[in-house]
């Protein structure tokens, strides 16, 4: 499949910003490295798509 | 007994004895303002044009030194618009509408406040507050000249308050020594340490945020390349400082603004050499002289209420935010805008007194959405942890290359208009297909007629006056309930095509009842006597406190 959507998709950025901001209040560097990871993990399941991974994979590289 | 807190720009009121001071019984006024800043002299001038009564005390005589505000939004020029004063703003000042955010040494997108034609005014201009001040002041004196009721007294400093159940008792102290003066009703604008909140001991409360931010106002020499535009730098590397704004000003004044951080020697970072070591950095070469400069820390707090019973709090005593989005000044000229007609319908008898709690509600529902997004900008600018420095620079790393990470740049979400979603004075949205730009509670969107603007002849100029807008709709020539006359302003989308996009919608016509601040109260497809008289009934607070 593939086709990674690299358009606007957040209605509201600001909002979606702080909640994700929100979530590390009070966590430790470490606490929030593990967070994170499992963050990804929760949406990479979400998306399944191994080629659309992959594309986010790269977008990430820079 | 009177030191000046700051240095004058102009001295615009000097002292001169008034006949209160000599009187055994207290004069009352209906209202008393306290300060003479922006706010305080834009309630006078809303008051005055309204022939109520009102008296400015101000503890200097004239407007401040420094540039401070900058940034006046276009919501915050039509009210000075209304206030007959809009115009000369805009001649002063520098128009812009286009932001470019860099990271670093490159930029990484660019962004245009006001994507669309059709108003008056600019998306922002850019004004040192003195001007913005004077420009106010001369139209009170015009005001005067013509007959309104305003009285504006310098270096009358109130040095205590009683709050009583039906008004307000003042000591104001003076050069000749103290004086009482008495007031059915008092606004507070006297600022961001509004030492009247602290004699009525009431909280202010909020974030204060850990960082300094250095301004320096410079006047270029010669020619110089930068254009009008906001110029925002997120660790820039041809500067000091974790972040700078570049900002441009009349009188080819540039407002440059380094973030220096919390832990700084004040004086030794004000040393005009230290100030030129951090702009040369950056100017390399260009030539300029110091206008003025300024460090500044800030905090993000509102007091719970903005009413005590006879006391309204307005601008910065009521509310403060971070200066990312221009939301100080502007927010201040909206709560004048707000209470201005509220307390001329209630001193005048036409509306009861609960129609002033709607000053708390939809004013501190303003502030609460400025402290939000001012707060928000703050939290991106300066983040607070590592992690949060570490999605900061991820999404400007993504912003470079793609669209999508670009909205999640927050650079200071610049002051748009409040609107009063969901509030007691809203009444029907019966409309169907009515744009949601003009849904009530929302701020009228402005539209060329002819050789003029709708936003000119929309909102109370002279008395506090509700009106029935008309888009190609049926409507009477004139019509009154609850003791008001409202004026009819006819329009078609014949002649604006505008109206169609701003008004209508997929409606073909359109009735809209307007609140003397050019907010929707109410809107119907069609005429409807008994509608509109209980629209207005319920935007002139006849609704407050009773079962719906």
């Amino acid at each position: 499949m593939g086709q990674l959507n690299t358009t606007r998709n957040v209605a509201r950025a600001d909002d979606v910003y702080q909640m994700l901001i929100d979530a590390h209040e009070g966590k430790t560097k470490d606490e929030s490295d593990a967070f994170n990871a499992r963050l990804i993990l929760t949406l990479i399941n979400h998306i399944g798509d191994e080629a659309v991974i992959a594309e986010a994979l790269s977008v990430a590289e820079g | 007994m009177f030191d000046d807190r700051y240095t004058l720009a102009y001295k615009l009121y000097p002292y001169e004895k008034s006949a209160d001071q000599d009187l055994d019984t207290p004069v009352r006024h209906p209202v008393v303002v306290v300060g003479g800043g922006p706010i305080g002299v834009a309630t006078a001038l809303d008051l005055g044009q309204q022939g109520i009564p009102v008296l400015v005390l101000d503890d200097h005589e004239g407007v401040g030194m420094g540039s401070r505000a900058i940034c006046f939004s276009k919501r915050c020029l039509e009210v000075a618009d209304r206030y007959g004063c809009g115009t000369p703003m805009v001649e002063k000042g520098v128009t812009w509408n286009l932001g470019k955010v860099f990271h670093r040494d490159h930029k990484v997108f660019e962004f245009n406040l006001l994507p669309e034609d059709g108003h008056k005014y600019p998306a922002f201009i850019n004004l040192q507050q003195p001007y913005f001040e004077s420009f106010m002041i001369e139209r009170l004196r015009a005001l005067q000249a013509e007959g309104a009721p305003i009285q504006l007294r310098g270096k009358n400093r109130v040095d205590a308050i009683e709050v009583k159940d039906d008004h307000v008792v003042l000591t104001v102290m003076t050069p000749d020594g103290p004086y009482t003066v008495e007031a059915d009703w008092l606004v507070a604008a006297d600022g961001a340490n509004s030492p009247l909140r602290d004699k009525l001991g009431l909280g202010f409360t909020g974030k204060v945020f850990k960082d300094s931010f250095l301004i320096a106002d410079i006047r270029m020499k010669g020619d110089v390349d930068f254009p009008t535009e906001r110029w925002f730098w997120f660790e820039p590397s041809h500067g000091e400082g974790a972040s700078m704004l570049l900002h441009r000003q009349p009188d080819n004044v540039w407002r440059v603004d380094f973030q220096i951080g919390w832990d700084v020697d004040r004086k030794e970072e004000m040393k005009e050499e230290n100030i030129r070591r951090r702009l040369d950095a950056f100017l390399k070469g260009v030539e300029y002289d110091m206008v003025w400069s300024s460090i500044y820390t800030f905090q993000c707090k509102r007091m719970e209420s903005f009413r005590h019973g006879r006391v309204f709090f307005a601008g910065d005593a009521a509310h403060q935010v971070s200066p990312f989005g221009a939301r100080g000044a502007n927010s201040g000229i909206q709560d004048v805008d707000n209470l201005g007609w509220k307390l001329g319908l209630v001193i005048s008898g036409k509306a009861p007194e609960a129609l002033l709690d709607s000053y708390s509600a939809e004013r501190e529902h303003g502030a609460d959405e400025n402290i939000l997004n001012s707060t928000r900008s703050t939290d991106f600018i300066t983040p607070k942890s590592e992690t949060s420095k570490i999605f900061r620079d991820a999404v400007l790393a993504l912003s470079d290359k793609h669209d999508f990470a670009r909205p999640f740049v927050n650079s200071g979400r610049l002051s748009v208009p409040c609107y009063y979603d969901g509030l007691p004075l809203n009444g029907a949205d019966d409309l169907p297909g009515g744009p949601a730009r003009a849904r009530p509670g929302a701020p009228c969107p402005d539209v060329p007629l002819g050789d003029g603007f709708l936003i000119e002849r929309l909102g109370a100029r002279k008395g506090a006056a509700f009106q029935i807008l008309a888009v190609d709709a049926e409507v009477p020539e004139t019509f009154s309930a609850h003791g008001l006359d409202l004026e009819v302003v006819k329009v078609s989308a014949a002649d604006a095509p505008l109206l169609r996009e701003r008004y209508l919608g997929e409606a073909r016509s359109a009735v809209y009842l307007i609140r003397p601040d050019q907010h929707v109260a109410a809107r119907w497809e069609t005429w409807d006597d008994r509608a509109v008289a209980q629209a207005l009934g319920r935007a002139t607070g006849h609704d407050i406190g009773k079962e719906q």
